[in-house]
């Protein structure tokens, strides 16, 4: 008999414990990984301009992201006079929180069987998983749109519009090639996608995974691309084009206000690499132990991420506008339909 | 384009490789500046004085009038500068006073960490040129 899963009604106690155990775990380790992808960040971009990046604070500067929280921490905190507050405040949670719970979906390793029930390897496995996703992606727009108009500061302002007409635009394109990965799958469950990944490629090719992004390469691409502008990474990243804005929405922010921007920032990043390799590159399936793989997925796309940034220079707004609604809109929904008619051929 | 990302991801990607990086860890590692470096002055002793006869060339073309000088005559009958003061916070390192003697009682060193705590720390004296 296979072990039925644990829920909160065959065995309430150990459900609440697992559950709050795996929201620890995955909390400390996002944290960790948005920590260090700073450092990781400064070294890399720093080697590749032939510097050195931190060396001082511990080995090769290892110490560098904690240096860097307690000096922002202790730094003062001004509110403007003239910006509302409330919104003030409330606009970089708005940004770290989605970052945050959307990982609520995202399954990181196999089943354990605990106490003779199944513990799934996932907070929590949403059969609407993807739309949850993007729905999250959605709200990280209000963070930055508050921000920028709370901040009463015209360079702020500037640079919320930008991100939000940037990120509502990118947006549809990033949804449209996920849609062609679930029109495969035939669910929306991330659970699913990642195990329906495992299988042989293409149910015949045995030495290759199923993972989507043999299947969907353009769609793989689109995503890469397309939620890098949504986070507002370089080379998209206007709403904080130093050279015309300041620092765009968070010019007005300080201390620790301006290090949840930093951490959101990131952790957007470490959101993105997760859900790209859940839906193109199998998940947690690999050669190694789930986590790891997982992991080693998310600093791959990380470290491509950073990559990016010390190579391309920053693409001019109405350039990014035409890419996003002439160039990448339409791709996808060709994608889309070619996907369509193939999906219904084959059947 | 897709050739042009290629070629320039490469690039970056060359970089990052071990033994690309011109940095030096300047507080652990020094350089030795050139020999033709303008740092610190120094004023160049004989056996028993300072080579400068006092003839008021370096305070004269010194365009930042850094240089003060007092001449003074001693037993033998022989100028030398009873007071000679560099006020280094004055001075733009143009290595003129070095072209202008006519003895080469002045030269300038290597030294470059010059960094001090009071400005009265950075008037250098006779005693302290001599070196």
């Amino acid at each position: 008999m296979t072990p039925e899963f644990v829920s909160l009604s065959n065995n309430w106690p150990l459900y609440l414990t697992t559950m709050i155990v795996k929201i620890l775990v995955v909390f400390v380790v996002v944290i960790l990984i948005v920590a260090y992808a700073t450092w990781l960040e400064r070294k890399v971009i720093g080697h590749m301009q032939t510097r050195l990046g931190p060396m001082e604070t511990g080995w090769h500067g290892l110490l560098q992201p904690i240096a860097d929280g307690l000096k922002l921490f202790f730094k003062e905190d001004i509110i403007p006079e003239k910006a509302a507050k409330f919104t003030f405040l409330l606009a970089p949670m708005m940004l770290l929180v989605p970052a945050f719970i959307t990982f609520a979906v995202v399954p990181f390793g196999p089943d354990k069987v605990i106490g003779g029930y199944l513990v799934p390897m996932q907070i929590t496995d949403l059969n609407v998983g993807v739309l949850y996703v993007l729905a999250m992606a959605g709200l990280g727009a209000y963070g930055i749109v508050l921000a920028g108009w709370s901040s009463n500061s015209k360079y702020s302002l500037m640079g919320g519009i930008r991100s939000t007409a940037q990120m509502i635009s990118y947006e549809l394109a990033a949804g449209l090639s996920i849609v062609a990965v679930f029109m495969l799958a035939e669910t929306l469950s991330l659970r699913q996608i990642v195990a329906l990944q495992m299988e042989p490629l293409w149910g015949t090719i045995s030495f290759l995974p199923n993972w989507y992004v043999f299947s969907q390469p353009l769609a793989f691409g689109l995503f890469i691309l397309t939620s890098l502008a949504e986070i507002n990474r370089t080379p998209f990243d206007l709403p904080e084009a130093e050279s015309e804005l300041v620092s765009g929405f968070c010019t007005e922010y300080s201390s620790m206000k301006y290090a949840l921007f930093f951490m959101a920032e990131y952790a957007n990043m470490v959101v993105i690499a997760a859900i790209a390799a859940t839906l193109f590159l199998g998940g947690w399936s690999g050669p190694f132990f789930g986590p790891i793989n997982l992991l080693l997925k998310i600093l791959a796309f990380m470290f491509f991420a950073i990559w990016l940034r010390a190579t391309m220079p920053r693409v001019r707004y109405d350039q990014l506008m035409t890419m996003g609604w002439k160039v990448l809109i339409p791709l996808a929904l060709a994608n889309v339909i070619v996907t369509g008619v193939v999906v219904l051929l084959m059947q | 384009m897709f050739k042009e990302f290629a070629k320039g991801l490469s690039i970056t990607f060359k970089h990052l490789l071990p033994g690309h990086s011109t940095t030096v860890q300047y507080p652990h590692v020094k350089l030795t500046p050139s020999d033709r470096f303008r740092g610190l002055h120094r004023l160049v002793p004989t056996q028993d004085r300072e080579k400068c006869v006092a003839c008021y060339l370096c305070p004269t073309v010194c365009p930042a009038k850094c240089i003060t000088v007092e001449s003074a005559e001693n037993e033998k009958g022989e100028k030398y500068p009873r007071v000679y003061q560099i006020d280094l916070l004055r001075c733009i390192f143009c290595g003129y006073c070095v072209e202008a003697c006519p003895v080469e009682a002045i030269e300038m060193t290597g030294e470059y960490e010059l960094a001090n705590y009071r400005r009265s720390d950075f008037d250098f004296t006779k005693q302290r040129l001599l070196r």
